[in-house]
């Protein structure tokens, strides 16, 4: 795990495409009541990309990201982390902010501690970091309120700095700027570009095609529990090859069984 | 009814008139019951926590344990407490029988139960907000309890009011391991019932206005803070 990765002054250098993935999928599967709702899907993310999952509802984008981070396990397929199968370690170099920001009833302050106390850091380093989270999240002023009273715009943005102040080397998003204002979005925009600068490789689902524009390097597109494509961002989007892909950009309703998967 | 009010007005006058016994009375039965709420809590409230937040083999039942034995009967504690402090019982070398540290004992064994029950689902229902989270970060086991009955902190309160409630208003125990003798183990209820029964009935009704008046207040104060914190958002 880098350290404090997110405070690094210089932007990272762009990562090759074709580096060695930071966190691969292979034949990943996940069943539950009977339905299969992943689909061995293979993926690779690599060091200091930015990987935008989309696809349409019940698509199981939000699923696939916790099978990813290993918040659940793959009932067939596994998740490896710098070529090895994800353990606690691996799940540790990771952080998730999820759609809807988990927060402790605590002041925004304390959310910050709690999350850099259970690292194991020392206590000069928790309060450097919680410092600088503090700074960034432009919070300062609201550090003694209520993590939980705090506008949903503002919630979200403690919830990235949190995740971001444990020094992730990937960071996952789940629609993190779904309910938000534009500038909400942008504020979680900005956070999620400074942390990508800083090396962290990014991972965000979004329905939001002009975030996915202008967050993304790479597109997984899923459809059925399947990736039915995968590309650049900005190929998939203005010339998806897909028939699911084309339907849900265009919106259209597409019910019809998975397309062979594209590439 | 005449007869009612009169009595009811001796009654006032007892509690107005700061009795010396009255007080005896009331400061025995809150240390005993504080104290075996305060014991409870300490052991319920891991408990409660450490089941509504892991999964092992034999949780449900564990949980269903729980939950039965919070309708353990006083009397059945009151027994069991008794065997176990009485001369021949395996504690009767601490000559503990007749003790208001017996009744202790008895109060505790009756309200554990309550407070680890009724903790574990008030901590389950958080856990259930805060699981997927805890595990991204990574948080471990005691880290978790530890947050976990922090943050539940407020709706735990009540818990431990559900836990106090019993244990104030409860007789049987109490009376077959504290033998209800004056000055030594005589507290609220015991003494209602022998007052009652003697046809003493200004000092038996006086108790029972101060024992009300116990339960509204310490009601009506974690009620009062609980609401504050929602209003705060830290509940």
């Amino acid at each position: 795990m880098p350290e404090a990765a997110f405070h690094m002054a210089a932007p990272a250098p762009p990562m090759a495409a074709d580096a060695p993935a930071l966190l691969s999928a292979r034949g990943l599967c996940f069943d539950a009541g009977g339905k299969r709702l992943i689909d061995g899907v293979d993926i690779d993310i690599r060091p200091g990309r930015r990987t935008v999952v989309m696809g349409a509802n019940g698509a199981g984008k939000s699923l696939l990201l916790r099978l990813l981070h290993g918040l659940i396990r793959p009932t067939a397929g596994e998740v490896l982390w710098q070529g090895r199968p994800l353990d606690r370690e691996g799940r540790l170099a990771q952080a998730m902010v999820f759609q809807r920001p988990v927060l402790l009833r605590r002041s925004v302050r304390a959310n910050l501690r709690f999350a850099l106390s259970v690292r194991g850091l020392s206590g000069p380093q928790r309060a450097a970091r919680e410092a600088e989270a503090m700074e960034r999240s432009r919070l300062g002023d609201l550090a003694s309120r209520p993590a939980r009273v705090l506008s949903g715009g503002e919630q979200q943005r403690l919830a990235v700095v949190r995740a971001l102040a444990c020094a992730p080397g990937l960071l996952f998003l789940d629609e993190p700027t779904a309910s938000l204002d534009p500038g909400s979005t942008h504020a979680i925009e900005q956070l999620v570009l400074e942390a990508h600068g800083s090396g962290v490789a990014i991972v965000l689902v979004t329905h939001d095609t002009g975030q996915a524009r202008r967050l993304g390097d790479d597109l997984v597109f899923l459809h059925g529990g399947r990736v039915v494509e995968t590309g650049r961002a900005p190929e998939v989007l203005d010339a998806p090859r897909s028939e699911a892909a084309r339907a849900w950009l265009e919106g259209r309703l597409y019910l019809d069984a998975p397309s062979a998967p594209g590439t | 009814m005449e007869s009612f009010w009169r009595i009811l007005g001796e009654a006032v006058g007892l509690i107005l008139a700061w009795d010396s016994d009255l007080i005896e009375i009331v400061g025995l039965s809150l240390r005993v019951t504080l104290s075996a709420v305060a014991i409870s809590c300490v052991i319920g409230l891991p408990l409660g926590a450490a089941v509504g937040a892991f999964r092992f083999p034999g949780r449900m039942a564990v949980i269903v344990v729980l939950n039965s034995l919070m309708g353990l009967p006083p009397v059945v504690v009151g027994l069991i407490a008794y065997l176990m402090l009485s001369a021949a019982g395996p504690l009767g070398p601490l000559e503990l029988l007749y003790t208001p540290t017996a009744m202790i004992i008895a109060q505790t064994i009756l309200v554990t139960p309550i407070v680890a029950a009724l903790s574990r689902q008030v901590v389950e229902d958080c856990y259930r907000e805060y699981a997927e989270q805890f595990d991204s970060l990574g948080v471990g086991p005691f880290d978790r309890v530890a947050a976990l009955l922090w943050d539940a902190r407020y709706s735990l309160l009540t818990v431990a009011l559900a836990g106090f409630g019993r244990a104030v208003a409860e007789v049987g125990a109490v009376i077959i391991v504290g033998g209800n003798i004056n000055h030594v183990t005589r507290v609220m209820t015991t003494t209602i019932a022998l007052e009652t029964s003697k046809g003493n009935l200004e000092l038996a009704l006086a108790l029972g206005v101060v024992l009300l008046a116990i339960a509204v207040a310490v009601n009506g104060a974690v009620m009062t803070l609980r609401a504050s914190a929602v209003r705060m958002a830290y509940a």
